[in-house]
């Protein structure tokens, strides 16, 4: 199944599949290790619902909803 | 001498590794960002000495932000003879990747695994050699912290300097090995430097590297039409991100021998879980800056003191009858005997019983005690000391000082007696020690029974010693002119110890910012506090950068080269002065120390908390405006690494502590020093170069220039309406300009002399100076609150000026900025003192406020509607 990153409930694993977004934002996100085959974890949001904290490649990595939109994931089950 | 680059991401203990290899004490943090500028030293095991160089943290060498760029251009432009490229070994993946660009430079690289302690720790293991193999780099395990492994890692990084190396890729075996292999080629043939490099940037879409090779664009878009790929199409910068990082997973990452689950708790994401809890994120952060402050600057710490913790029951017992009269059934003013005899006075504060107060006492000329002092006309005279008892003064209702009294028979009584009624040859101040020994007077509300907190016992033990060593000066220069130990005493010494007695309460306040700062605490704080920044138009990455305004503003702005956005770092280097920094701090406190002995009004620490509030209010409030005027633009986006949560340096912090204690001192020392004699000087001569008597100072130089400028101060409450010694507040103020600290020493050094004969030839602390000046010009409460506001958010000091002028983008933003910093400073402290002193002003700002909102709104609107029809 196919979702945004942003979607993701807290504790949910995929897969990226796809990085969009535009070209700053997008570079950012290759250089921090969001790349189509990255495992990524939902660890939790912030108080105020945004922004969110991933585990990607080992290490945790901050960033809001809008950013996370531009990530697809592919939700492993 | 040989060059070196420390080359790495951010926060993977660069600055740890650069402090340990030269012995040098550069600032170490536990967040991303804390180098943003390249920093040198030197390491002199090696056969010849070589010159290290710290490199700001990047994630790639494609430049994001300003400091990406110093870093990017540095290894490309400086030619270091060796980079090495430090890994942070806990983070293996995200690390290399770095290092797989660093890789295609033509340059000796060494790799640094890094924090190999912390991965021993988790039970993990990492085989260098087969990383080393595959490679084909020197790689040697290092901990920065435990200084292990940096002999062998500076051996292996001078051998590998002594001879020349070519850049490598790892994507040479990747699909795209043709094309980047055609446009090295081509780079080759036009004689550019690092080909392999450029080449990869190129195929990359860099936009620095499109610049910079503009005739071979066309070319190289030739050479990409030719490549297709079924998943990214033609989006190569992807396809490169996408082809490292998956040599890195399949190559590189392998070498690592991991002990725990993917996803564990580990201890750091135990504390996580509570300090950026839902619910509890926000309150516990609010607690924790709470805390921070309260430990530096309350004098009832906990309030122990107003919980009634210390109180005993009091008792008293009747003056006539010897009984025992219970707390309730005290009167005001009314005279009672303690448990040991002594007359004591029941102090009220309103219709509240305060504390029973010894009865101020002398003795007349037979040798007889007297409690009651009266003038020729019989009128009874108040009796005023501070909170020590250290000062006495007698006054009558209208304020009239009086150095003779009589008794109540009407028998002239001068305090130059002492018990036996012999005349005493000594000071005026001591005079009155003498004889009227033990002599605590109520201040107007008296203060409970407490416990000061930490900062406050370091203040009040630095003020009492700074406090001996000005008394044993102005004994030792008693014999010398008048005008020199003025000077000395006056001016030297006053200026320097108002300032110097609050390096404790810094220092502390440093520490304490600093211990959230290396824990990995302030990362979290901007992930909390991003939602709320973000309304303002600011990403949470703005956050620390003006946090660290709270220490010095010249850091922080330098700081703000890790905002990406020049237009959000515009903005937040304006505001970063709102951030009250520690040379600020002698102003609040002491003023609003000074507020509270002398009006009896409010708390200290709660005033000066509240004052910090004010200056992170009008930061928001100049934020929001300026991003919805001038500074408009996208909310910049805020994708950022959380640090693994660690036990700050013991060292480190002490390292750091002593640095700031050395530079604050040396700043008293020398610039503040400095402007305290010119103040004495111009000060105390006139015009014609006549000296002036303390009482004289009216007439002097800095009088008729404070003076000029009072009228501008008038809407402020400190400018004419102060009489004849106002201008001492336009004259600290603009003394703020050379170092905040000024302000204070100001004070310290004119308050002096203009009470002098009550006080003279004693350096008085910060808090004695403001309630001088305050008897000394009238001024009210609101204009004391409103020249606090005035320091706090007007131009900061000269560094800070130079530092915003080098920060800010261009010329154009820097003049903007000072005016910026003028009209915010005037529109607050007036707005302070008008509303402060007539409530009904209020509705005149909040309608000129109003007007001006709905013209920003509605300019938008259509500015929007506009673009659109443009668009």
């Amino acid at each position: 199944m196919e979702r945004t990153l942003d979607s993701f409930e807290i504790s949910d694993v995929g897969i990226v599949k796809k990085v969009g977004g535009e070209g700053q934002i997008k570079r950012r996100l290759f250089d921090m290790g969001i790349t189509p085959g990255a495992e990524i974890k939902m660890r939790k949001r912030a108080p105020l619902g945004d922004p969110i904290e991933i585990t990607v490649r080992g290490y945790e990595l901050t960033l809001r909803k809008a950013e996370a939109a531009c990530v697809t994931m592919e939700v492993k089950g | 001498m040989k060059r070196f680059a420390l080359a790495g991401n951010p926060n993977c203990g660069k600055t740890t590794l650069f402090n340990a290899l030269t012995g040098s004490t550069a600032h170490v943090g536990n967040w991303p960002g804390v180098t943003v500028d390249k920093k040198t030293g030197t390491y002199k095991k090696c056969p010849e000495p070589v010159e290290i160089v710290d490199l700001p943290g990047i994630y790639s060498l494609s430049p994001y932000t300003p400091e990406e760029v110093i870093a990017r251009n540095y290894i490309l432009d400086e030619k270091p003879d060796c980079i090495i490229n430090i890994v942070d070994a806990t983070n293996l993946e995200r690390n290399l990747y770095l290092t797989t660009q660093v890789m295609e430079i033509d340059v000796p690289v060494v790799i640094a695994l890094n924090m190999m302690d912390e991965v021993e720790k988790l039970g993990n293991t990492i085989d260098e050699k087969l990383l080393e193999e595959r490679l084909n780099v020197p790689v040697v395990k290092t901990s920065a912290l435990k200084e292990s492994g940096l002999d062998d890692l500076m051996k292996r990084a001078y051998a590998a300097s002594t001879k020349p190396r070519e850049g490598t890729s790892v994507l040479e075996s990747s699909a795209l090995s043709h094309l980047i292999g055609d446009v090295k080629i081509a780079l080759k043939g036009q004689g550019v430097a690092n080909p392999l490099f450029h080449a990869v940037k190129l195929v990359e879409n860099d936009s620095i590297e499109t610049e910079m090779h503009k005739e071979t664009l066309p070319m190289i878009e030739e050479f990409k039409a030719t490549f297709e790929d079924d998943v990214f199409g033609d989006d190569f910068e992807a396809l490169v991100a996408d082809a490292r990082y998956k040599y890195i997973s399949k190559y590189f990452a392998p070498v690592m021998t991991k002990k725990q689950e993917k996803f564990s708790m580990t201890k750091s994401d135990k504390i996580d879980r509570v300090l950026t809890h839902k619910v509890w994120g926000i309150p516990i952060f609010l607690v924790i800056l709470f805390l921070v402050f309260h430990l530096t600057f309350s004098e009832d710490l906990l309030y122990l003191g107003a919980a009634g913790v210390f109180d005993k029951p009091v008792v008293a017992y009747s003056t006539v009858t010897g009984e025992e009269i219970a707390e309730e059934d005290f009167t005001s003013g009314a005279i009672y005997l303690d448990e040991d005899g002594n007359e004591v006075e029941a102090v009220f504060y309103g219709d509240e019983f305060v504390e029973l107060a010894p009865v101020p006492y002398a003795y007349d000329k037979e040798g007889n005690k007297i409690t009651a002092f009266y003038d020729a006309e019989g009128n009874e005279l108040t009796v005023l000391a501070d909170d020590e008892g250290e000062l006495l003064d007698l006054y009558d209702a209208e304020g009239n000082k009086y150095e003779t009294f009589y008794n109540a028979d009407g028998y002239e009584c001068t305090l130059a007696l002492n018990e036996e009624g012999e005349f005493e040859d000594v000071e005026f101040v001591s005079e009155i020690d003498a004889f009227c020994s033990e002599i605590t007077v109520n201040t107007f509300f008296g203060y409970e029974e407490s416990v000061y907190s930490p900062g406050v016992i370091l203040f009040n033990a630095l003020d009492t010693f700074t406090g001996l060593l000005s008394a044993c000066m102005s004994e030792a220069m008693a014999s010398a002119p008048a005008w020199a130990s003025g000077l000395v005493v006056d001016g030297i010494l006053g200026g320097l110890f108002s300032v110097l007695s609050f390096l404790p309460q810094i220092l502390l306040l440093f520490l304490f910012f600093s211990l959230l700062e290396d824990s990995g605490y302030m990362a979290r704080v901007a992930f909390i506090l991003d939602r709320i920044f973000r309304r303002f138009g600011l990403s949470g990455r703005a956050f620390m950068p003006m946090i660290m305004g709270f220490g010095c503003s010249i850091p922080a702005m330098t700081n703000t080269r890790t905002l990406a956005d020049d237009k959000e770092r515009t903005a937040t280097i304006r505001v970063i002065p709102f951030f009250s920094c520690s040379a600020k701090l002698p102003i609040l406190t002491a003023i609003a120390g000074g507020i509270v002995q002398f009006f009896g009004v409010g708390n200290a620490d709660l005033i000066t908390y509240a004052m910090y509030l004010l200056g992170i209010v009008v930061a928001i409030l100049a934020v929001i405006l300026m991003r919805s005027t001038t500074m408009k633009g996208e909310v910049p986006p805020f994708i950022m690494e959380l640090p693994t949560y660690h036990l700050p340096q013991f060292k480190a912090l002490m390292i750091h502590l002593f640095d700031k204690a050395k530079h604050f001192i040396k700043k008293a020392f020398t610039i503040i020093l400095a402007s305290t004699i010119v103040i004495w000087f111009i000060s105390h001569f006139s015009w014609n170069w006549h000296y002036l008597e303390d009482s004289e100072m009216n007439l002097s130089i800095l009088a008729g220039l404070g003076g000029l400028l009072q009228p501008i101060f008038t809407p402020l409450g400190f400018g004419s309406q102060l009489g004849e010694y106002g201008w001492v507040f336009v004259v600290a103020a603009v003394t703020g300009l050379i170092a905040k600290e000024n302000v204070i020493a100001t004070f310290g050094t004119l308050a002096a002399c203009i009470t002098a004969g009550f006080a003279a030839n004693e350096a008085l602390g910060g808090v004695d100076s403001v309630v001088q000046m305050i008897t000394a010009t009238g001024i009210t409460v609101p204009a004391l609150i409103a020249f606090i506001a005035f320091n706090m958010t007007t131009i900061p000091c000269f560094a800070a000026v130079a530092t915003a002028k080098a920060e800010l983008p261009n010329k154009k933003s820097f003049k903007m900025t000072l005016l910026f910093w003028v009209a915010t400073s005037y529109i607050v402290a007036s707005m302070i003192y008008l509303i402060g002193s007539w409530w009904w002003t209020a509705f005149i700002f909040a309608a000129v406020i109003a007007v001006v909102i709905a013209f920003i709104v509605l300019y938008n609107k259509r500015d929007a509607k506009g673009k659109a029809k443009a668009a």
